[in-house]
């Protein structure tokens, strides 16, 4: 089991936004997470990654097999959590080459490995930046500063890319995509998917899934998990839409 | 998120001070006090010639009629001016030819802060003038500078092998009259460096000076002239550490710089003395004049500093751009962390046609830091066609730190043109998150943010400036968010 999630609550400012909620993901699948807006799947991603803006008030969150909340945000990253954010914020003069060769190099010292050397470094950006077809001097603009949504979208899959992860969240990573970059990010996360790592994929959308095939589906409705099913079940939800939900 | 804050505040603020060492050497030093015997006995100590002497007198009698300025947006205990001793020199007197002769411990020192006088340094393309105390002890590379012409030494050997330059223009750009301080360390300045770049010539290596303070309770009073003439370039580099004390110590340097007809001049400073303790105990006073004058026409200069240490920095390097088509310009990084107080800026004169200057000025502050920018543009009747752009930005980690920007703006004439933006911005919690998120802990995290916000200023320091810089930047601002 890479990732269990039992019981778990979660408020801010002392309004509960999630009320119980169950998962369990394992290694080697792909799991989807559909609903309305402001049912708490942004929440739900947040308090995995650690995002202390959150309270968690019941419940527990173990991934590979230890208690979670308890590790730091930084550390988590390095234990191969990924977020890609929904609304990734600017960093300026901060150039995306310069982000990422500091973020690896954590990962990579706390893996026990030397630093990239700036070579081997490049060549990797190289090869990742084909993948998620960005620009090759996208990479020397200041993170995120300026970026058109598209972009910013590209650049959370191109950093997933480039760091690897074990447990991989992505944020509404489609929303405000043109069908192009859609299967731009749909390519990235297929390339990715291997037995060793897992993906959650939070979506608005069925439209998604009809390139990156998920092994499960959920529904989360105000705070909890009201549907689980597979693949399928996202396409009935589009049929009939989160109303639908209301009478289950 | 507060409890989060705090813990991050505290590990930050006390971080120590890491080039908080003293070097043990016999010194050879003048008794506490000022008057004119001791002005007299460090003339003498030095071999000056009569004219230098008088030059002191002169300076020590107009600053006994001044008085302290107030005026500045800082605060500090009074200064008692007799309980400082104004001269102190590394014991051994010889002035060194090879590195054999250097006392260990000052070798030592100097490896400590990572300045090798070696011949390593000709790899990176550095030449080291590097001033402990008072006295120059060794200067590199002269000899192959000097082929070419270019004088680059201590201020003392100035005095005695280039008289007639010193006498030339010692004074005509920061005159004894200026302010209290300059006055004070025209009295009693001991020694710094002197730079001169004849007709033409470009100078092929970056030149450098480390300072560092060290004898306890010595004043520190450097007096620096750099000379480019007709068509000379030189870019100028001065970095400072200083060991950690407990009484405050008072530093009041003079740089002057002149470029006549065509010439270029590149100041950099990467100053970070030490700041005082967490509490605001200790630290440097740094009371600085720097003044530069684009004499020629189309003449440049430009200053560039990264000012991340002393408890109390107040210092506002200036151009006066007298020759058309002129030059000036100022790009700063100050950090204000803990209890550090800067009040720094510049003074853009202009005075000739077309004349065009531009203002970066970066603030940071963190804890109960408080920084003050100041800067004065003045476009003068004559001065017709000029412009100016000045940008200050601040950036505030925490909410017990402060920024204050003060733009003093005269324009005389019609046809100029002067701009001035100003923003003021927070690390924002997302900003942390996100960097967070991706593996880098929270101080690292500070670091690159803020390196990315001073990466306009940074961009303009020579290379191997720039990297002590950012890591500076990281260390010293192991400061404060919330
Ligand atoms: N920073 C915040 N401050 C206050 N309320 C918030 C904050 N973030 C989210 N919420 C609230 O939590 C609920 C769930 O939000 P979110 O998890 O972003 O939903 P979703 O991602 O499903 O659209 C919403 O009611 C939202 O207003
Ligand atoms: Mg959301």
């Amino acid at each position: 089991m890479l990732l269990s999630i039992k019981n778990l609550h979660a408020s801010i400012n002392g309004k509960e936004i999630l009320k119980g909620i169950d998962l369990e993901v394992n290694y080697g699948e792909v799991h989807a997470i559909m609903g309305p807006n402001g049912t708490g799947k942004s929440t739900l991603a947040a308090v995995i990654a650690g995002r202390d803006l959150f309270e968690v008030t019941e419940g527990e969150v173990k991934y590979k097999d230890k208690d979670l909340l308890k590790v730091p945000v930084e550390e988590r990253a390095r234990e191969g959590i990924f977020l890609g954010f929904q609304y990734p914020v600017e960093i300026p003069g901060v150039s995306i080459t310069n982000f990422l060769r500091t973020a690896l190099n954590e990962l990579r010292k706390y893996r026990g490995l030397d630093p990239m050397s700036a070579v081997e470094f490049l060549k990797l950006m190289e090869e990742k930046k084909k993948l998620v077809e960005i620009q090759s001097n996208l990479t020397n603009r200041s993170v995120n500063e300026g970026f058109s949504g598209g972009e910013k979208k590209k650049n959370e899959i191109f950093q997933m890319a480039m760091l690897d992860p074990v447990l991989a969240i992505l944020d509404e990573t489609d929303s405000g995509l043109d069908i192009d970059a859609l299967r731009i990010v749909a390519k990235g996360v297929n390339h990715l998917r291997r037995k060793d790592n897992a993906f959650l994929i939070i979506t608005h959308y069925q439209r998604l899934l009809e390139y990156i095939i998920p092994d499960y589906v959920h529904v989360l409705f105000e705070g909890k998990i009201v549907k689980s099913g597979g693949k399928e079940l996202a396409i009935e939800l589009e049929e009939k839409g989160y109303d639908w939900l209301k009478n289950t | 998120m507060e409890s989060e804050s705090n813990k991050i505040l505290n590990a930050f603020t006390q971080s120590e001070y890491k080039y908080g060492f003293i070097t043990d050497i016999e010194t050879d030093m003048a008794p506490e006090g000022l008057n004119e015997d001791i002005i007299r006995f460090i003339s003498e100590k030095k071999q000056e010639p009569a004219f230098l002497l008088e030059f002191r007198l002169k300076s020590y009698r107009y600053w006994l009629t001044m008085k302290e300025p107030k005026w500045a947006n800082i605060h500090y205990p009074k200064i008692d001016f007799q309980d400082i001793i104004y001269y102190a020199a590394p014991g051994k007197k010889k002035i060194p030819g090879s590195l054999d002769e250097v006392d260990p411990e000052l070798l030592d020192t100097f490896n400590k802060l990572g300045i090798s006088l070696n011949e390593q340094k000709k790899l990176t393309g550095v030449a080291v003038d590097a001033v402990m105390d008072s006295v120059s002890v060794k200067t590199t590379f002269s000899e192959t500078l000097l082929k070419l012409g270019i004088i680059f030494c201590s201020f003392s050997e100035a005095v005695k092998n280039h008289p007639d330059l010193i006498k030339q223009y010692m004074g005509t750009v920061v005159p004894y009259t200026d302010n209290y301080f300059a006055t004070l360390n025209s009295a009693v300045f001991t020694d710094g460096s002197f730079c001169y770049i004849p007709k033409g010539v470009r100078c092929p290596v970056e030149l450098s000076t480390y300072f560092r303070i060290n004898a306890a309770n010595t004043g520190q009073f450097e007096r620096t002239l750099i000379i480019a003439e007709e068509g000379a370039y030189v870019s100028y580099m001065e970095g400072c550490t200083a060991p950690q004390r407990d009484t405050n110590q008072l530093h009041a340097a003079i740089v002057e710089i002149i470029a006549l007809k065509d010439a270029e001049v590149k100041y950099a400073t990467v100053q970070n003395w030490y700041p005082g303790n967490k509490k605001g105990e200790g630290g440097i006073y740094n009371f600085v004049t720097k003044r530069g004058i684009c004499k020629g026409n189309n003449s440049r200069i430009s200053w560039t500093q990264v000012e991340t240490g002393s408890a109390i920095t107040w210092k506002y390097p200036s151009c006066i751009l007298l020759g058309d088509n002129s030059v000036g310009e100022f790009y700063s990084v100050a950090v204000a962390n803990n209890f550090q107080q800067a009040d720094t800026g510049t003074k853009m004169q202009h005075l000739g046609k077309n004349t065009r200057s531009t203002i970066i000025s970066k603030g940071i502050s963190g804890g109960n830091g408080n920084n003050s920018y100041r800067g004065l543009v003045r476009i003068a009747k004559n001065a017709v066609n000029s412009r100016n752009y000045s940008q200050c930005d601040s950036l505030l980690l925490g909410n017990k730190c402060g920024a204050h920007t003060f733009p003093y703006i005269q324009v005389e004439n019609k046809s100029s043109i002067v701009e001035h933006e100003a923003t003021t911005s927070k690390i924002s919690e997302d900003q942390l998150f996100y960097c967070q998120q991706r593996g880098i802990d929270m101080e690292s995290a500070i670091g690159l943010i803020v390196n990315g916000y001073a990466k306009e200023v940074l961009n303009k320091l020579p290379m191997e400036f720039a990297m002590e810089a950012q890591k500076l930047l990281s260390v010293s601002l192991e400061g404060s968010v919330g």
